[in-house]
């Protein structure tokens, strides 16, 4: 089961939520799609590590074959090609590494080369399977790299979570895609749930079956989050409080689960009532 | 001479457009011929990648002298590598920007921004 595990912003706990789940089960694969700024391995600290390059494929011209028919240009739907002083130029930023420039040159002279845009880091954590993707500075897309990370994903049975980027953009997109269900995060302030009904309205528009948890509570506080659930009619799966122990273990890049008795409680309870609600919305007659 | 201006409106009476890959036109001025023609900017819809395209556009007219207000640093390169020159406009009207250039009041545009990229800009 794939839980993809989401914010409006940045900030609000997603790491947190996911590492400290993946950690309560049994056994689990954590997967960091963040990979702007993955930190979920500043937590698990893994062992065992092995690193991947990420490439992408850049179109390369020969441009003594090249006649100028302009048909590579003319095709490239994403501008990436210009064709100047009858010379191609190639703007790598700008290429979604479809291929099909090379597909329609008549005359073979592009072939493709390999760049490499980020990379893949993958160990073990005590019970859990870790993998994180980096995207290098500088670089256009994080999505190839999503693809990479999300191919570490196991089969069916066991436990996955999806640490994913902030926001509501295609990077997001990619990383819940195949997600079996999606945990949202939200803080209890104004510009939390305006956040919040941003990925709200992402996860409906991709037919996830979802559910909210309610980061850094303060008792009697008014909880803009939780009233746009109520209104909205989202299942409110569990609340993590506005605790200095929890920020101080957190911020030392400590897991909550496995530092303090009273956490690791918190978070296999928020996992059981995450997979129940995963298991009865993704059941065949569910009514969705 | 062949010289090209980003603009709002296909008529000699036009702003210059403030964004030179979006705009929805370009005046082009045939300095021998004094004629005045508009071509229609097919980059200005594309979801990326309108620098590169809108410069080829450019090129593609054997422009010598290209007016605009800014310019991407993707659209810089093809028309560098075109050996366009690129002039800052420094008025709001097409045509002040083209009565400056022939009095040679108009300076090398020098700066080239990173792109928008869809974010803002507008």
């Amino acid at each position: 089961m794939k839980i993809a595990v989401l914010s409006g912003k940045g900030g609000t706990g997603k790491t947190m939520v996911s590492v400290n789940l993946a950690t309560a089960a049994q056994r689990a694969v954590y997967l960091d799609c963040d990979v702007e700024e993955p930190n979920g391995h500043l937590y698990f600290k893994p062992e065992n590590l092995t690193e991947e390059p990420v490439n992408v494929k850049i179109p390369k011209i020969d441009h003594e074959a090249c006649t100028g028919c302009r048909q590579c240009v003319d095709f490239c739907k994403f501008n990436a090609l210009a064709y100047i002083n009858k010379k191609i130029m190639v703007f790598d930023d700008v290429c979604h590494s479809c291929g099909g420039c090379a597909i329609v040159c008549p005359e073979g002279a592009i072939s493709e080369w390999d760049k490499t845009i980020g990379m893949l880091l993958s160990g073990t954590s005590e019970s859990v399977e870790v993998h994180s993707g980096f995207l290098k500075p500088g670089q256009a897309s994080g999505v190839p790299i999503i693809k990479e990370v999300l191919a570490k994903a196991p089969g069916e049975g066991t436990l996955t979570l999806i640490d994913c980027p902030p926001g509501s953009a295609c990077v997001v997109m990619e990383s819940i895609k195949d997600a079996d269900y999606c945990l949202m995060v939200a803080e209890p302030t104004l510009f939390g749930a305006h956040n919040l009904a941003m990925v709200y309205e992402l996860v409906r528009l991709f037919g996830k079956p979802h559910g909210v948890v309610l980061n850094k509570c303060l008792e009697g506080a008014p909880n803009p989050s939780e009233t746009f659930c109520i209104e909205q009619g989202i299942p409110v799966l569990g609340e993590i409080p506005f605790d200095l122990e929890l920020g101080a273990i957190n911020s030392n890049g400590e897991i909550l689960v496995r530092a303090q008795a009273y956490f690791a409680a918190l978070f296999s309870e928020l996992l059981l009532k995450v997979k129940e609600a995963a298991a009865r919305e993704t059941a065949p007659d569910s009514q969705r | 001479m062949k010289i090209a201006i980003p603009v709002d409106e296909n008529h000699a009476g036009t702003a210059v457009c403030a964004s030179l890959a979006r705009a929805p036109y370009y005046l082009i001025m045939d300095t021998v011929s004094n004629e005045m023609t508009f071509i229609e900017n097919t980059a200005a819809d594309s979801q990326g990648g309108a620098g590169v395209k809108a410069a080829q556009l450019i090129a593609d007219q054997k422009i010598e002298a290209l007016l605009t207000p800014r310019c991407g640093q993707n659209a810089a390169e093809v028309l560098t590598a075109a050996k366009m020159e690129i002039y800052k406009t420094e008025y709001p009207s097409a045509k002040e920007n083209l009565i400056a250039f022939s009095s040679g009041l108009l300076a090398a545009l020098n700066e080239f921004h990173a792109g928008f990229h869809g974010h803002g800009g507008h």
